[in-house]
């Protein structure tokens, strides 16, 4: 895929996403069940950092939550 | 990518119960004399726990194994402390230890083969119509990680770290840093990080000249009387005795919080890496139209890769539970398209202990350069590697996940996943008595874990 067409997109995209993000939202006293730690969008980051190894090991595809390169030579 | 909590490995201290359990400590102060010891230092145990009283730290210890090929274990221990303004400190230490069998790129054959081991110091066999492995795989590896982050104002959060990995043919530096920006009562948060990794491998036997084929004693004697130049390992003609590879990573998200119960994540990382992107250790057969193997040639991949990925995750919280789903899309100038998607469902169960089963599919598409085999007629492609890691391939995996807590402040948690894989054929023919050979066999693999959180 062609990378100029690929960071038109996401730039458009964020934009649009960006325009429609200030209609969402809780105010700071509704944030009880989102500040719980199993609501962290890494909760188990020990499990997450055990997997993304085994998957960059045996998968061609790396990275997408977070950074995905280099840091083994099992691929 | 959410850099609120970049590198989540805890509750934040000031979350946490200020009645420290006496077993905390004694814990925190058997990891300060543990600590103290390797150091050759006198630890004076009570002043060393107060030092340690801030941290809270994770372990896990994992074990992974495919039967009759590789097995692995690896052992995390990470530490988090939390400053008074918000300053967090991560430090990680992964110890892995690798012994098995790995497919050597080899299509099955009706008869027995042998192949020179990478050191070209011993042979080794692989029965008729089996998966040609390569059974003198083993390797250790340490890798050690360190993470600072700060908030910026009111608005920004900035974070900066490194890494380091060693095996024993493998080394691998890197440096990352993120900024994020709060919008709309921190319901939004926009975030940009840049990583940057080089890496050098220098594998046993040496780097082979790219397609070349693996040689036998008896062929090196009569290469190295042919050529001086080229052959100066016992099974190949090599180039070089070691090479490098560099990779830059660019990653950009928005996490915006939907209502009280949900929150989704947008990420697209651009991954650039350049240099030796070859197995060294990877053959592809070199076969006859009647599916013979003639040769087997050391594989050769480009010596550039871009990869794009588009990652989206939402979490939703319900009554008593949480749905975690995420998806990926990843496309690369290899031409591997691949879709991934992973649910987990947190079910809270009676006094803190909850369980988690999850799901994971993934489905990806060959390499442009992917063969299974090549044909002895046919002219030499520049790059070919038969490594079904970049060949078709679909796979899912099945887990549960068991936590508990132990004391206040302690917890614990068992996983248990299946993973199965299935490389498919990409569309190629296979000749004569390769016809019958099962040159895409299944992989599955059983993964344990145990972690423990203080």
């Amino acid at each position: 895929m062609n990378t100029i067409n690929i960071i038109k997109c996401s730039v458009i995209a964020l934009v649009i996403l960006l325009s429609g993000c200030s209609a969402l939202g809780v105010e700071p006293w509704q944030r009880d069940l989102l500040a719980k730690d199993e609501m962290s969008l890494t909760a188990a980051p020990v499990d997450a950092a055990l997997d993304d190894h085994i998957y960059f090991s045996k998968e061609a595809s790396s990275g997408g939550r977070s950074f995905g390169g280099g840091g083994c030579g099992c691929n | 990518m959410q850099l609120n909590k970049p590198q989540n490995f805890t509750t934040p201290l000031a979350k946490q119960s200020k009645t420290q359990t006496s077993n905390n400590r004694a814990l925190k102060g058997l990891l300060t004399t543990a600590a103290c010891a390797l150091l050759g230092v006198n630890s004076n145990s009570e002043a060393n726990t107060n030092v340690l009283a801030d941290w809270k730290f994770d372990t896990a210890l994992m074990f992974y194994n495919e039967p009759s090929r590789v097995s692995a274990s690896e052992a995390i221990i990470a530490g988090t402390k939390t400053f008074n303004n918000d300053q967090i400190l991560n430090l990680k230490v992964t110890v892995d230890a690798l012994t098995g069998a790995s497919a050597n790129g080899a299509v099955t054959q009706p008869n027995p083969q042998t192949f020179t081991s990478p050191s070209g110091e011993k042979n080794y066999q692989v029965k008729a119509n089996t998966t040609p492995l390569d059974n003198t795989f083993k390797d250790f590896r340490l890798q050690a990680n360190a993470q600072w982050t700060q908030p910026l104002g009111n608005d920004y959060t900035w974070s900066v770290g490194s890494n380091l990995s060693k095996e024993y043919d493998y080394l691998s530096v890197g440096a990352n840093t993120n900024i994020a920006k709060d919008f709309n009562k921190k319901n939004t948060t926009l975030s940009a990080g840049l990583a940057l990794n080089y890496d050098v491998i220098n594998p046993v036997g040496g780097i082979a000249k790219p397609l070349t084929p693996m040689l036998y004693p008896n062929q090196f004697a009569r290469s190295v009387s042919s050529d001086d130049n080229e052959a100066d390992s016992n099974n190949k003609i090599t180039i070089a005795d070691s090479d490098h590879k560099t990779t830059a990573d660019l990653l950009f998200g928005v996490t915006q919080v939907i209502n009280r119960r949900m929150i989704m994540q947008f990420n697209y990382s651009l991954s650039q890496v350049d240099g030796y992107l070859t197995d060294p250790y990877k053959f592809l057969s070199r076969v006859n139209n009647t599916g013979l193997t003639q040769q087997y040639l050391y594989e050769n991949r480009p010596n550039s890769r871009t990869k794009h990925a588009f990652f989206a995750q939402t979490k939703y919280h319900l009554n008593n539970s949480i749905i975690d789903a995420s998806y990926r899309y990843m496309t690369d100038d290899w031409h591997i398209n691949s879709h991934t998607v992973d649910l987990h469902y947190r079910i809270n169960l009676s006094k803190g202990s909850y369980i988690e089963p999850h799901v994971r599919y993934y489905t990806q598409t060959a390499a442009d350069f992917y063969q299974p085999f090549i044909q002895e007629e046919a002219v030499l492609p520049e790059f070919a590697s038969a490594d079904y890691r970049v060949g078709k391939m679909d796979a899912y995996t099945l887990g549960v996940k068991y936590g508990m807590p132990v004391t206040s402040g302690q917890s614990m948690a068992f996983r248990v996943e299946y993973y199965h894989q299935t490389p498919k054929n990409a569309g190629f023919t296979q000749p004569g008595v390769l016809a019958k050979q099962n040159i895409y066999e299944n992989i599955d693999a059983v993964i344990a874990q145990v972690s423990y959180s203080f």
